[in-house]
């Protein structure tokens, strides 16, 4: 497959301020192909890609496209060339249907016709494959199908050169594959594909050649088929490291945390659990898998009483004591302060759990200042907190007092869930502590799981990656619509046993109501 | 009763001048608070041209047409000046916009009393702004309902009904509810998030200065009054009331000039009850509030962005 080359990127530098994102990159992206850019979080993918899309502009270096020598200065000049890029947080208006943003600020000369345009953006969504209802309102729709708009907008602008910065971030397994269809399907028709991603597996089932940056500087490009897991970890990280989690057997498991048929009601009056029940032990880590949106939300905020319970039964078992408390008429203070702790990590990092605004320090204060006799705030203990979480998650900020709002979201990550483990818990709580993150990053985290297993803690891990499940955890709840499918032995299952009970329907007359969960 | 529904038509134009111009800047993100400010000083810069003009050549001796379309123009004028004030604070300086609206407000009344003494009357003006259209009188309660109203009241209607078209049926109604609603979409989209800002504010403050100008010459007939101000509250609370849409905002003034008028229509009551009765387009307005928010429809939500400045820097 020799292609001719649609994008040449030679010497490109770009600084913001004393810091450099990019170091004479040179890279080139060939007509008719899906390049992989891998590099962990703060290597320059985004930034590299920013500039081809027009958002930002090199300090030096060239671009060539076709072999000319060219300019971008905006997002309007990229669009010229062909270029699109589809960012990691959309860029849509919630009110507005899918046919609405994708002509928002369109010149066209044709008549402003909205039902048009919901036949054109119909004919694209048809031609590669995607499900999409253009007079669909943005807020109505899952995830998913909001990637599906913004790549049909850039479809719709006539772009031949598409760049997705981790466009499965935030997507279900089954919803990955359908978008790796559509990607291939306009392999086919000749778009060049840039996909920004730390996902090995990815890059090794969808590009044609990945290329690796790693601190802001080019390394290498290698083609897919001659590459490997652990040959692309080198490239990436620098350094051979061992991507095994360390899983010891469960020391002296007692029942921590028992749930009896629990139930609950979201805000539009539709069952999102029914009659879960489970048991969380100390010392072994609980896994829980189902497809995004299927209820594992509602179920930790249950358990930390942030959710209201219809019926059903949540009990602690209080580990120095042995007496059994009921969590359900507890306040979410009380219940944090059995030492039952939820580090939940939703799809807006900074929505739940830190301000944006305030530093670290504060951020860290926000669970503590309770503890305080004094009329003022004592800032050491939090200070102190802040500094060695910045140490032992090697936290990249320019000090513990930067508001978290100027972090970038890996490092965000790693302020929240470095400040629930800190707190000593008894049960702690993880729902996708590393979506976004890159492979160091995640294997810290699953690595400080692990040892709050082993001081004893009933550890509950919600998570995307099955393989990840399947390694780290003990035992694997799965949940299907609201329901718990199964409970499964995780040294014992495999991969295609948990997909199976995770899109397995219950028997009730609940049908399958996707998409209901676009948050 | 005729009588008093069209002298609630009327008033009710006063209204639907601010809530248009309201709400065309609200779409674009922009709560202005300004806007009773705005009204008063559209309607002091037209009085004042019309005052102008009348001494020129002579109160008896005007041109009916110059003596209605001057002061209009001039109100229009008067009135996006304000908005410029508003924009070049809000946008450019990125000054919150509560603060600066609250000042224009100051800064319109104020500026009225120093322009325009109460001992003024516009009535030789009034009278061409409130000529009625042809065979208003020989068609009984209908000319009376209908037909009976003067220019600016037919204005009022026009605006607010192209207003409503553009917002929802035109490319540029896309882009102001855009910029509106997340403006750095709108930027990304290759939309200039300050030049509609600009543009759509002035334009909208410009309406409302119209509709101070409404309040002189066709509700009271040319003789001065400094209550242009609580007209002007009264509009953006019929901006809510109409959530958004300067379609429903024809019914809403209508509404509200209904129960803005109701006291003096109603016989044999107290100065308290009285009271009372003009308190009911605000006690309306908080009704429909809650109920709006409460069915939670999303395109019945003020604007995601109104009230907040946007700079592109910022994440």
């Amino acid at each position: 497959m020799e292609n001719s080359v649609a994008i040449e990127l030679k010497n490109i530098t770009k600084t913001f301020g004393k810091i450099v994102a990019n170091r004479n990159v040179s890279l080139d992206v060939r007509r008719g192909e899906i390049l992989s850019i891998l590099g962990e979080n703060g290597s320059g993918k985004t930034t590299l890609m920013n500039m081809i899309a027009g958002i930002y502009y090199p300090d030096s270096g060239e671009i060539y496209i076709d072999g000319k020598e060219v300019v971008i200065r905006s997002p309007k000049d990229a669009f010229g060339y062909g270029i699109g890029m589809i960012h990691q947080h959309f860029k849509l208006v919630d009110v507005f249907t899918a046919a609405e943003n994708i002509i928002l600020g369109l010149n066209e000369k044709r008549k402003y016709k909205l039902s048009d345009v919901a036949r054109r953006v119909s004919e694209i969504a048809s031609r590669y494959g995607f499900e999409l209802d253009p007079m669909k309102k943005i807020y109505e729709m899952s995830v998913s199908e909001k990637q599906t708009v913004e790549i049909i907008k850039v479809l719709y602008r006539g772009a031949d050169i598409l760049i997705l910065d981790e466009p499965t971030a935030v997507l279900t397994p089954q919803e990955t594959s359908k978008l790796f269809a559509v990607l291939r399907r306009m392999r086919e028709d000749g778009k060049s594909i840039v996909i920004i991603t730390h996902k090995l597996h990815e890059v090794l089932s969808l590009s044609d050649r990945v290329s690796v940056l790693r601190k802001g500087e080019y390394i290498c490009t290698v083609d897919t088929c001659d590459a490997t897991v652990s040959s692309l970890t080198e490239a990436m990280v620098g350094k051979k490291i061992t991507l095994n989690i360390d899983r010891c057997d469960p020391v002296d498991p007692t029942d921590r945390l028992i749930i009896k048929d629990l139930e609950c009601i979201n805000r539009e009056g539709t069952k999102i659990l029914d009659d879960v029940s489970f048991t969380a032990r100390s010392g072994e880590i609980l896994g829980i898998a189902g497809i995004a949106g299927s209820g594992q939300r509602e179920l930790l905020e249950a358990i930390a009483g942030l959710q209201h319970v219809e019926s059903g039964q949540i009990s602690y078992i209080d580990p120095s004591t042995g007496a059994e408390e009921n969590l359900r008429d507890k306040t979410p203070i009380q219940i944090r302060q059995l030492g039952v702790r939820l580090s939940f990590v939703p799809e807006d990092r900074l929505g739940m759990g830190l301000v944006g605004n305030m530093d670290i320090v504060d951020n860290m204060m926000l669970r503590s200042y309770r503890k305080g006799n004094s009329a003022f705030l004592r800032r050491k203990e939090p200070r102190d907190l802040a500094n060695e979480i910045i140490k032992s998650l090697e936290v990249v900020t320019p000090g513990p007092n930067t508001p978290v709002r100027r972090l970038s979201g890996g490092n965000v990550q790693k302020v929240l869930v470095g400040r629930e483990i800190a707190s000593t818990p008894t049960v702690l709580m993880a729902a996708y502590p590393v979506r976004g993150l890159d492979i160091n990053s995640s294997y810290l985290i699953y690595n400080l799981l692990n040892e709050q297993k082993k001081n004893g803690v009933a550890v509950i891990f919600v998570g995307e990656d099955l393989d990840v499940l399947i390694e780290l955890s003990d035992r694997i709840l799965v949940i299907g619509s609201g329901r718990v499918t199964g409970l499964v032995d995780a040294r014992n299952t495999t991969k295609e046993e948990i997909g199976l009970l995770m899109t397995k329907t219950p028997e009730i007359e609940q049908s399958e109501n996707e998409g209901g969960e676009g948050e | 009763m005729i009588e008093f529904l069209a002298q609630s038509v009327r008033t009710g134009m006063t209204f639907l001048y601010g809530s248009t111009g309201e709400t065309l800047t609200e779409k674009s993100g922009h709560l202005n608070l300004g806007l009773p400010g705005i009204m008063s000083a559209g309607a002091a810069f037209g009085c004042a041209v019309e005052y102008a003009y009348g001494s020129a050549v002579g109160k008896l001796y005007v041109n009916p047409f110059i003596a209605v379309i001057l002061p209009i123009v001039v109100s229009f004028i008067g009135g996006m000046l304000m908005g410029l004030i508003y924009c070049f604070f809000t946008v450019t300086l990125h000054a919150n916009q509560n603060v600066t609206g609250l000042i224009l407000t100051t800064l319109g009344t104020g500026l009225t009393g120093y322009i325009i003494s109460k001992t003024h009357s516009f009535a030789f003006a009034a009278k061409y702004f409130t000529k009625p259209l042809p065979f208003a009188k020989d068609l009984g309660w209908f000319g009376k309902l209908f037909l009976s109203y003067g220019i600016l009241v037919y204005l009022a209607l026009a605006i607010a009904i192209i207003s409503s078209i553009i917002l929802s049926k035109t490319r540029v109604g896309l882009n102001i509810r855009a910029v509106g609603e997340n403006p750095a979409t709108a930027d990304a989209a290759g939309i200039n998030v300050t030049r509609y800002r600009y543009i759509t504010t002035m334009i909208g403050s410009g309406i409302a200065g119209i509709g101070g100008l409404c309040y002189i010459m066709d509700n009271l007939f040319g003789s001065w009054e400094y209550t242009i101000e609580a007209m002007g509250w009264l509009a953006i609370a019929l901006v809510i009331f109409t959530v958004w849409k300067p379609n429903i905002g024809i019914f809403g003034s209508i509404l509200f000039g209904m129960l803005y008028n109701a006291s003096a229509y109603i016989k044999n009551i107290s100065f308290a009850q009285t009271d009372l009765i003009e308190m009911l387009p605000y006690a309306v307005t908080i009704i429909v509030l809650i109920i709006t928010s409460a069915r939670k429809r999303r395109e019945n939500q003020p604007p995601a962005h109104l009230g907040l400045s946007y700079f592109r820097e910022d994440r």
